[in-house]
């Protein structure tokens, strides 16, 4: 039984704030840079660059608060993210005149190691594994 | 851009992620000698930072210029971020975040060769 008291970010917790992290930055970056300079060129992957940017921020974030609210909005965006890298695969795969340049979620998460495939899954088993006890602090 | 430092920083990168892989399999803390291999890590890829934006700005490339300068920067902080966010958790999982940076490091070192090149974003 893990301990449920101990913060989303403590333990191996850690180590999945800091993963989410460094691809909230690179997703941003991707994002920005690639709709800064040639907005044109792919609309439909730059904007899901921006998509998995926010949800990886979103992610890094509510990991790092903790708290049952916390718990929710990052199951939602482990979600959510899981549907991307899942459909966007296919997609970029199948549809190949759909996405002209490349996503974080392209070829599922070919370009970063399969890593944006993995993430999800180990995300969801993390809050999965920690899931808070509901109303039990107001006891106390 | 030099040549010499990439290999330089390919290595010492290299050292480190044996070091850290190491560290992780017989369950360790990382001690003085860990942070040192880190530290040169570091040292080297502000050297880089430095010669990096020397070499864009009397280059005759068709280089990104901002996305360059990210990368050099972005390579710079992700030690003392991973370092910094590892001393919290002196356990395998804080290891483990160690190894990660240093990975991190090398998968930039890699795309900022690519950007040098001329591959554009």
């Amino acid at each position: 039984m893990p301990d449920t008291t101990r913060s989303l970010s403590s333990g191996w917790g850690r180590v999945l704030v800091f993963v989410y992290g460094v691809f909230a930055v690179a997703a941003t970056g991707r994002s920005l840079v690639q709709l800064g300079t040639d907005a044109d060129r792919a609309p439909l992957a730059y904007s899901l660059s921006l998509v998995a940017a926010v949800i990886y921020l979103v992610a890094t974030t509510c990991l790092l608060l903790g708290g049952r609210p916390a718990w929710v909005a990052a199951c939602i965006a482990c979600s959510i993210e899981l549907a991307g890298v899942l459909s966007v695969g296919v997609l970029s795969y199948a549809a190949t005149d759909l996405f002209p340049d490349k996503t974080v979620w392209s070829h599922f998460g070919q370009g970063y190691g399969y890593l944006p495939l993995v993430l999800p899954f180990a995300g969801l088993a993390w809050l999965r594994a920690h899931r808070p006890e509901p109303s039990r602090a107001s006891y106390s | 851009m030099e040549v010499w430092l990439q290999v330089l920083v390919y290595a010492a990168a290299g050292v480190a992620l044996v070091g850290t892989v190491i560290l992780l399999v017989r369950d360790r803390p990382p001690g003085d000698p860990m942070y040192l291999v880190l530290a040169v890590v570091e040292l080297l890829l502000l050297l880089q930072l430095v010669l990096g934006s020397i070499a864009l700005a009397t280059t005759s490339r068709d280089v990104s210029g901002v996305l360059f300068v990210s990368y050099l920067v972005g390579i710079a902080l992700a030690l003392p971020v991973g370092a910094f966010w590892s001393l919290a958790e002196r356990t395998r999982a804080g290891t483990a975040v160690l190894a990660l940076a240093v990975l991190t490091v090398i998968a930039l070192e890699l795309r900022l060769t690519t950007i040098w090149e001329g591959a554009g974003a």
